[in-house]
């Protein structure tokens, strides 16, 4: 037990000592800022705004859902950042530079030690998106006097996306070098928001084909199926609007939701990592 | 009990290159034993798959009876790695302080100060990692693999970073460890070395042990050559000693002696002649 308590505590101290934690917690507060920005002349000038004519509800909860659907995307959006920049060299990246190969020859074992790196970058990742998550909604809230229909749900939600890239992260650490790992993450959240557009274009054609490619890759990308999902949760005491909100950012658009992607999240979740794990017990290092 | 390491028949291939071909060797309890080698000979590459960070593709690797790798291998050794980094926001004592904690060590602050001593580096306890010099570093990869008092160390090239005197410190730390039952696998560039303190030489090339045996063994005087008017020939298993029964019976026999030369070899010769005076 001390052994897992000392990798942890090792991830931690070299999560915080990257420059990158900086640049994160300052994108972070620049991001908070700009929120607060913009929810302030959005409420400030809510008689000049008009909900288009097919979604019947008040300018206010037109405004707050959909401000609330542009910051879970900014969190997500941060939160992914932030999960690479904890996992992408764990393996790979530090087997290079000789920092793993000390660890990796004692006791404790491989599938712990990756198992440990886990629980330390997805606990920091849970926390700070939650953080954000929260930040976002009181800014929300306090200006517009909007809440969302469910309040804990999607910040969860949004968390468990999080940490689906951490394990992916991982996995990827393990096969790939730092870099080529970075690249290949960031694709992979490309690929995501491809598949809300992709989505949101199949609603507007009514294409089924479009649609049905869109519902492949969020379970293929779990990530924006539960972004989607979260989206879905906020507004899920005004009907009418759902369908909207699921137009709005880069990731909206799905028919993705409910109990099955939550389930489906958490199986791919465990898979990645059993991947992970057995990817690492027979690389050479 | 079991060898601290056996080693039977290993074999590594990397794709196409052949690291290791099915290469013998034995860490007796206690014992100190040098690997030589050229340049990409398969030494890191035999101590890696001891220390459990390379899998063999055949053959057999026991540390202290049990599978190269597994559990109760790792436990028994401390590894010093020919390529290593501790993180650079660690002191010294946070290096050794982590291990502890990860090798199960229950020494506590009295274990890390005489560590610290022992490779000399007592006053640079609270120093961090970034602010240390490559030797620095080395020494304190060495304390590192001494953590939790392992039964066999296995190190690859601890002294290749340091100046004379750390040599010579690390030099005497092989000999005081051996005195204390340590067993040890070294590898090493350095001959003089290797002579100075181990029991056992091996030395590989290509992935095989081409010689093996104690320093004494393998710079053993080789003979003696004689040159006649039949030409040169050499007579082997002779010293020194015996030059002048050998010149006798030369002249007895008719021949007329030209010169004598006694063949002595030293380790080095030793082994520029096993490797052929190759490197890579
Ligand atoms: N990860 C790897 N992938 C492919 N080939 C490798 C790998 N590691 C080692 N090799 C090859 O295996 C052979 C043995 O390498 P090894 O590092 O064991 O040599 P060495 O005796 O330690 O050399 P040196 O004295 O330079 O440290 C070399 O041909 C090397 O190129
Ligand atoms: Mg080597």
């Amino acid at each position: 037990m001390s052994s897992v308590a000392a990798i942890v505590e090792y991830g931690f101290r070299e999560a915080v000592r990257r420059k990158m934690f900086a640049v994160v917690l300052v994108l972070t507060v620049l991001f908070l800022f700009l929120f607060w920005l913009a929810n302030h002349f959005v409420f400030a000038q809510l008689d000049q705004i008009t909900p288009p004519a097919d979604v019947h509800v008040d300018t206010r909860t037109f405004a707050g859902a959909f401000l609330t659907g542009l910051a879970m995307f900014a969190t997500l959006f941060l939160g992914v950042v932030l999960a690479v920049f904890l996992t992408l060299g764990v393996v790979g990246g530090d087997a290079e530079r000789g920092l793993l190969q000390p660890l990796v020859v004692r006791p404790v074992g491989r599938a712990t030690l990756l198992l440990a790196r886990f629980a330390g970058a997805a606990g920091v990742c849970s926390l700070y998106v939650l953080a954000v998550y929260f930040a976002s909604m009181l800014i929300t809230g306090l200006t517009g006097h909007w809440w969302p229909g469910n309040v804990v749900g999607p910040g969860v939600e949004l968390a468990l996306g999080v940490i689906i890239v951490v394990a992916l992260s991982l996995l990827g650490s393990v096969v790939l070098t730092s870099t080529a790992n970075g690249i290949a993450i960031f694709m992979l959240f490309g690929a995501g928001l491809v598949a809300g557009l992709l989505g949101s274009i199949g609603h507007a054609l009514n294409s089924h084909a479009v649609k049905s490619a869109s519902t492949v890759t969020s379970y293929a990308l779990p990530f924006e199926g539960l972004y989607q999902d979260a989206l879905r949760l906020i507004t899920q005491d005004t009907t009418g609007l759902t369908a909207f909100v699921l137009q709005l950012g880069p990731f909206g658009g799905g028919y993705v939701h409910g109990w099955t992607i939550r389930v489906w999240a958490v199986v791919y979740l465990v898979l990645a990592l059993a991947a992970a794990i057995g990817a690492f017990s027979r690389r050479n290092l | 009990m079991p060898d601290a390491l056996a080693v039977r028949n290993l074999e590594k291939r990397y794709g196409s290159v052949r690291a290791l071909r099915g290469v013998d060797l034995t860490v007796e309890e206690g014992q100190l034993v040098g690997l030589l080698g050229p340049n990409g000979a398969g030494k890191s590459t035999l101590v890696k798959i001891a220390a459990g960070l390379v899998r063999a593709s055949a053959g057999d690797a026991r540390v202290a009876g049990a599978r190269a790798g597994s559990r109760p291998a790792r436990a028994a050794l401390g590894y010093l790695a020919e390529l290593f980094r501790f993180p650079g926001w660690y002191t010294a004592d946070e290096v050794l302080e982590l291990h502890q904690r990860l090798a199960g060590s229950r020494g506590g602050a009295a274990e890390r100060a005489r560590l610290l001593e022992l490779v000399a580096l007592s006053e640079a306890r609270d120093r961090r990692v970034d602010g240390m010099s490559k030797g620095m570093a080395q020494r304190l990869g060495i304390a590192q693999a001494l953590v939790g008092e392992p039964r066999l160390l296995l190190l690859d090239e601890p002294t290749s970073a340091l100046d004379p005197v750390g040599r010579r410190t690390v030099r005497l730390l092989l000999e005081e460890l051996r005195g204390r039952g340590v067993s040890v696998l070294l590898n090493s560039h350095l001959l003089s070395e290797i002579e100075l303190v181990c029991d056992h030489v091996a030395i590989l090339l290509g992935g095989e042990v081409v010689a093996a045996g104690s320093p004494q063994q393998l710079a053993q005087p080789r003979g003696v050559e004689l040159e006649t008017d039949e030409g040169v020939h050499t007579v082997e298993g002779v010293t020194r000693d015996d030059v002048p029964r050998l010149v006798e019976e030369a002249v007895r026999s008719g021949r007329r002696v030209y010169g004598v030369r006694v063949l002595t070899s030293t380790l080095e010769e030793t082994y520029l002649e096993a490797v052929g005076g190759e490197t890579s």
